[in-house]
């Protein structure tokens, strides 16, 4: 799989539409397990329960770090999928606020991409469990973004 | 003093709570991140480099999230040792540079000191360098909740079931 260059894999996946090849393609990804889902433009990402993801045992809740992984990756595929760069996006950045304990069930993520300049993009990222408007965690990152030739 | 850390732990006792409470997270033990130091506000981790966190396949480099994790985790062992007992602050916030790409089959390194633990609220500055060279990765600031949450009896438990299983 890693044979297959990153802007390769891109070109087949939109060719197809079908976004989980894209996250598939990155290890990290593969290891907190997140999906992708598109539903008419719009991306929706989303991190299935995993006994591997747990931080506090106690409550059970996701770890915070997993939290803010699934939110960055959201982030980087959401570069990919819509601006269609010539590489992976690298982060400058990344600014995580946690407002409620992640607990030990599904949660989702969505992206805002507030700016696109020639070099920097601006992404805000949602992430809840239960309801849209009582996110778990809000974050906003920066990203390196090379375009495509 | 100086920085308002109120621990009464040793050095020992830190490490030893430390390594306590990571060993009990599932993702970090997924990982493989271990405990290396820790004590009166400071603690270090490393994170082996390992294909799990690839986040470029075409490279190689790791992905921030594992970053991520590394930081969050070793910033929360800085103020288990800053505190008295085995208190447990939930994270406010976690804001990371990444200031160069981590070379891959390099190990990370997390250093994370408390800069001050007021009776809310404990601050914390976090650094990522890579094995080998030393050379900074990633920088964090976060900020931890005192929501007076203490682990003793986790430990304590946790204790009991690896003595009765050995």
């Amino acid at each position: 799989m890693s044979n297959i260059n990153i802007a390769e894999q891109l070109r087949l996946v939109k060719q197809h539409r079908d976004y989980q090849q894209l996250a598939d393609a990155i290890p990290y990804a593969r290891t907190i397990g997140i999906k992708v889902q598109s539903i008419g433009d719009e991306l929706l990402f989303v991190l299935p329960r995993n006994p591997d993801n747990i931080g506090n045992p106690m409550l059970p809740a996701i770890h915070g770090g997993v939290i803010g992984g699934f939110m960055e990756l959201a982030a980087a595929l959401q570069l990919l999928i819509k601006t269609e760069p010539a590489s992976m996006p690298k982060v400058v950045d990344f600014s995580l606020d946690y407002l409620r304990a992640g607990r030990d069930r599904e949660t989702y993520a969505e992206c805002q991409l507030w700016r696109q300049g020639s070099r920097i993009a601006n992404v805000a990222i949602t992430a809840w469990q239960t309801e849209r408007s009582n996110p778990i965690a809000t974050a906003r990152a920066h990203f390196l973004v090379k375009p495509a030739e | 003093m100086g920085n308002n850390k109120e621990t009464d732990k040793t050095a020992e006792e830190s490490l030893w709570a430390c390594r306590q409470f990571v060993g009990v997270l599932a993702h970090c033990n997924k990982l493989g991140m271990t405990v290396e130091a820790a004590g009166d506000g400071y603690a270090q981790l490393k994170l082996p480099y390992s294909e799990a966190i690839v986040g470029n396949p075409d490279t190689g480099v790791v992905h921030g999230g594992s970053l991520t994790t590394l930081l969050d985790t070793s910033c929360g062992c800085a103020v288990f040792s800053a505190l008295p007992g085995y208190e447990l602050c939930p994270t406010l916030d976690l804001r990371t540079d990444y200031m160069r790409a981590a070379q891959p089959h390099h190990d990370l390194i997390c250093d994370a000191r408390v800069i001050r633990a007021s009776d809310n609220v404990v601050f914390v500055e976090g650094r990522v360098i890579q094995s080998g060279d030393g050379e900074l990765v990633a920088k964090a600031t976060a900020s931890f909740m005192r929501i007076g949450v203490h682990l003793d009896k986790l430990i304590a438990q946790t204790v009991k079931a690896r003595e009765a299983s050995s």
